[in-house]
């Protein structure tokens, strides 16, 4: 029970897949801009990863090493494909939104990652479990960028109007730069400086340190 | 286990295996889906169509029930340019952007006469005609032209008087985002409300000018609309293809002859 618990809930903070594993940046800063949008993205994802984990680890024991990575990529593909289209089957608006970026979740290394590190050597069950938690973990982020991004920069949520624009007669006048993809790599990084800052132990050692000036005096 | 799985032949077996499994889940869910996709799409493009078309508020998302409840109010009609009179659809289920690629159903457009970049258009547009509700009257005229990167695909809807524009815009294009992507800015296309198209001697006088208009010149305030900042070459697009599809070679006949009473 506590290892199932521990699969689960580790991505979430203690080991987040953006936060300290620094995986799936790109998607995060393209499909944050709104909290819809992000929050469909993040379920994409999580199913993406916890099936794509579960048939790589059911067929883990049978999977020539020479191939292995073109054998995940073919799986992961597929998934992808089949979320693509019932998206634009049950859930068209939000399908052409997110356009390309569905298509891209192929590219999402979480994904990837999560196959090769956890589904290749761990029973299927397991490796499911542990897609769901990256999947969590990745979306605990998403979520907390999107609303950050659509309510400072547009004054809403989930497209409800939250603080009134000045444009339309309120009196928030609204961040542009929040909606453009380098905010979301400031948040991230103010995110994972702030994850740092109470979890000491994920600060990484530093690759060099700068030493103290030594030179002596010149005679 | 892992020595057995390395063999030439193993390796084989498994990739053509795995190819195959693949293909047939990604090809079955193709192919299952396919019709609520269609369906969809063609819930979109109806969407879309109320939206430009002026009855629905901007902005208004509306579910599937209530579309098809306001689509009762409207009668898809099929105009041949040729003639400038209403026609039969030439297919069943006739799709006119698919149409022009197609060269028994479309024609060259000359180059002299191709200011919309389009290089061939479909021998049978289909419109819209507002039969009932408020908006009575109404028609709605499809369009298309070239602007900076891509062909934007629209609608422009007119008043019964056939002259006056009752909404305009455009549900498929890749203009640059925040410049000549602000062909979806609501404000933007709330400009066009209410301008006309035709000077008393007929001739197509609606276009986007460069830079703001002035509304003290008689002109400007009537057939003019501000210029995007920033995207002149989208605007200009913009300009050409009301310019042509509400020209003699796009729907001015069949305009004239619908006014008459003859088409």
């Amino acid at each position: 029970m506590s290892e199932i618990k521990q699969v689960l809930t580790e991505p979430l903070f203690q080991n987040n897949p953006i936060g300290l594993q620094i995986l799936g940046i790109c998607s995060a800063l393209a499909v944050t801009t709104s909290l819809k949008v992000a929050l469909v993205m993040s379920v994409a994802v999580t199913i993406v990863t916890a099936c794509s984990n579960l048939t790589i680890s059911l067929v883990r024991s049978n999977i020539p090493n020479s191939i292995r990575i073109i054998v995940q990529m073919t799986i992961i593909a597929s998934l992808v494909i089949v979320v693509d289209q019932v998206l634009k089957a049950y859930a068209y608006s939000i399908s052409k939104q997110l356009s390309v970026f569905v298509g891209l979740i192929i590219t999402n290394c979480i994904v990837m990652g999560r196959a090769e590190a956890y589904a290749m050597k761990n029973s299927p069950g397991m490796s499911f479990l542990d897609g769901i938690g990256n999947g969590l973990g990745y979306s605990v982020v998403l979520i907390a960028v999107g609303i950050i991004r659509e309510l400072f920069g547009a004054g809403k949520l989930l497209g409800y109007e939250i603080l009134p624009l000045v444009t339309e007669g309120g009196w928030y006048q609204a961040n542009g730069l929040l909606l453009l993809p380098p905010s979301a790599f400031f948040i991230i990084g103010l995110l994972i400086w702030a994850v740092r800052s109470w979890k000491k132990d994920q600060v990484e050692a530093p690759d060099f340190k700068i030493s103290s000036n030594t030179t002596k005096e010149a005679y | 286990m892992a020595n057995n799985n390395d063999t030439i032949g193993k390796t084989i077996t498994v990739a053509l295996l795995l190819c195959i499994v693949c293909s047939v889940i990604v090809s079955s869910a193709a192919i299952l889906l396919k019709p609520s996709q269609i369906a969809n799409k063609a819930l979109d493009m109806q969407r879309n169509i109320l939206s430009i078309g002026g009855l629905t508020a901007p902005g208004e998302s509306l579910g599937k029930s209530k579309v098809e409840e306001m689509f009762g109010q409207i009668e898809t009609k099929y105009v041949d340019f040729k003639t400038g009179k209403f026609t039969e659809a030439p297919l069943p289920n006739y799709d006119q952007n698919k149409a022009t690629k197609d060269p028994i159903y479309s024609e060259k457009i000359p180059a002299s006469d191709d200011i919309a970049s389009l290089k061939r258009k479909p021998n049978v547009a289909t419109i819209y005609k507002v039969v009932g509700g408020e908006h009575a009257g109404r028609i709605i005229l499809p369009v298309s032209g070239y602007g900076l990167w891509s062909t934007l695909y629209g609608f422009v809807a007119l008043e019964s008087d056939l002259n006056t524009i009752a909404g305009l815009g455009f549900y498929a294009h890749a203009e640059t985002p925040g410049l000549g992507g602000e062909v979806d800015n609501p404000r933007w296309k709330q400009m066009w409300v209410g301008k006309t198209i035709y000077d008393a001697q007929g001739t197509v006088v609606a276009k986007v000018k460069k830079g703001p208009i002035n509304p003290v010149v008689e002109a400007e305030k009537l057939h003019q609309v501000d210029g995007l900042s920033g995207a002149t070459l989208t605007s200009n697009g913009v300009s050409n293809l009301v310019k042509f599809w509400m020209g003699e070679n796009g729907f001015a006949p069949f305009l004239k002859n619908y006014k008459a009473g003859e088409a």
